[in-house]
């Protein structure tokens, strides 16, 4: 199941946890990305915490933790590849974070509400 | 409610070419095209990039008397520079200073025989021209049936060639009238990114045509502001409102070396410009704070803003960050920042990006080296 927040990026359920990435219109309006800081796997993170750091060649911009979790992953291959974010978008995931609830994927965007929200 | 955007002779084509438009300096400008402002970057120090200034503003500076000696001593009252020394056909880096100092402006003078041909940035036009204006001796012309294109990098010389084959033989700094087609063209052997390269005025009639004739060749790609702003970054170059500004004196810019030996103490035409006696005083005594170079440790650009520091912890900054970003060609981040005087290339100091201090080395300007046909 794949969902999308209103910043642009995209959730995929897998199991208990969801991974996150940003969407394929976030890394356009991006440009090229130069730069990833990501958090420690494990850290604790609450709803709309910015998590991760992103730089491109324009500007920084920040991703924030769509729901409150523990962080089981990250893809610190990432940090070395920041360009990959542009390169395929939907397979450069950044983090995986079990909720701390269930069931937090049905309040977040279906395809079809993501498309008519980028136009 | 904002002014309306002014629009290049290349609007249409920008945006055919998939360009993302931005305001810049009043005008609708192409920051970046579908290639993106890494790959334009890269082409550019590759092949060659085509570039739509024409918000840059182009002035006559004519004599009335017909001598063209009247028209580059009113020059030399405004701008500390060998205005009068200038050969003909050739051009020079200049500074507006007001009567602080401090920087109004910087441009490209050329001497075309009869007259200069001044070329200003966009954001200054304007309050250049009015400067200009109150000269005595001179009739100050804007041109505005012309556009401005820069062709840059090292395949520029010989695709602009094929259409003008007279510009293969020009140097760097040169500058000349040539036809293209019928067409009077203005071109002159520079530019701002650290490449061979020509700028080159065409008539607004057939800006669109010559434009397209260039992007027809092989190798040529257009190239947006995005691109243009880490070429410069990287050939160390500054850019007015950023690195300086009229708080900013030429000696605090690290543009000394405009000044030429007959502007300064004890040359035949020492001073005789606004702020003479704080400007000239700096490049003998030294300033507090000059610009420099700073290549951050890791891959994390410090923009424009950041605070440098010379302690990893506590201390009040020392300078902040005037133009950062990442450099495409040196595969990693690098910055501008007036620091304190004295401080040597290789030394570390520290940015604070997002509460933390990053090192940084200070590295001497430019970050590339510069391929000029001189």
């Amino acid at each position: 199941m794949l969902k999308y927040t209103e910043d642009h990026e995209w959730l995929r359920a897998e199991g208990d946890e969801i991974v996150v990435g940003i969407t394929a219109h976030a890394s356009e309006q991006l440009g090229d990305v130069v730069f990833i800081e990501l958090p420690e796997e494990g850290r604790e993170v609450a709803a709309g915490e910015e998590i991760v750091v992103i730089e491109s060649v324009k500007a920084a911009s920040d991703i924030t933790a769509p729901v409150a979790g523990v962080l089981t992953a990250v893809n610190s291959a990432l940090a070395d590849a920041p360009g990959d974010v542009n390169a395929d978008p939907m397979a450069a995931w950044f983090f995986r974070i079990k909720p701390t609830e269930p069931g937090v994927m049905d309040g977040f965007l279906d395809e079809a509400a993501y498309q008519a929200l980028i136009g | 409610m904002a002014e309306e955007l002014r629009r290049t002779g290349l609007y249409d084509l920008h945006v055919a070419r998939g360009a993302r438009m931005v305001p810049f300096a009043g005008w609708e400008m192409p920051v970046q095209y579908p290639m993106g402002v890494m790959g334009e970057h890269l082409h550019t120090r590759g092949h060659a990039g085509l570039f739509d200034v024409s918000h840059m503003g182009q002035v006559l500076v004519v004599p009335k008397d017909g001598n063209l000696q009247t028209a580059a001593l009113a020059l030399e009252s405004l701008i500390p520079a060998d205005v009068l020394g200038l050969a003909e056909g050739r051009q020079r880096y200049g500074l507006f200073t007001n009567e602080d100092g401090g920087i109004l402006d910087d441009l490209m003078f050329a001497n075309r025989g009869d007259h200069y041909l001044l070329v200003v940035n966009a954001a200054c036009a304007d309050q250049d021209i009015a400067h200009l204006q109150g000269l005595d001796g001179v009739e100050i012309v804007p041109v505005t049936d012309r556009g401005l294109l820069a062709l840059q990098g090292p395949e520029a010389a010989g695709v602009l060639s094929a259409l003008i084959p007279g510009a293969a033989g020009m140097r760097f700094m040169d500058s000349a009238i040539m036809d293209w087609d019928g067409a009077e063209m203005w071109l002159s052997r520079s530019g701002y990114t650290g490449e061979d390269g020509f700028e080159i005025s065409v008539p607004a009639a057939r800006l669109a045509e010559f434009a397209q004739a260039l992007l027809a060749q092989p190798g040529v790609e257009p190239i947006g502001l995005g691109a243009r702003d880490s070429l410069r970054l990287e050939a160390g170059m500054p850019l007015y409102g950023h690195d300086m500004d009229a708080g900013v004196t030429p000696a605090e810019a690290a543009l000394g070396w405009s000044i030429q030996k007959v502007r300064r103490p004890g040359g035949a035409r020492a001073g005789g410009f606004p702020g003479a006696g704080r400007v000239l005083a700096e490049l003998a005594d030294g300033v507090a704070a000059t610009r420099r170079g700073l290549r951050p440790e890791g891959r994390a650009p410090i923009r424009e803003g950041v605070a440098i520091f010379a302690e990893a912890e506590g201390g009040e900054p020392i300078g902040t960050v005037s133009s950062g970003g990442f450099g495409p060609s040196v595969e990693g981040p690098i910055a501008m920042a007036r620091i304190p005087s004295g401080i040597a290339d290789g030394a570390t100091l520290h940015a604070e990006l997002r509460g933390k201090r990053l090192p940084v080395t200070v590295a001497p300007l430019p970050f590339i080296t510069p391929s000029y046909k001189r």
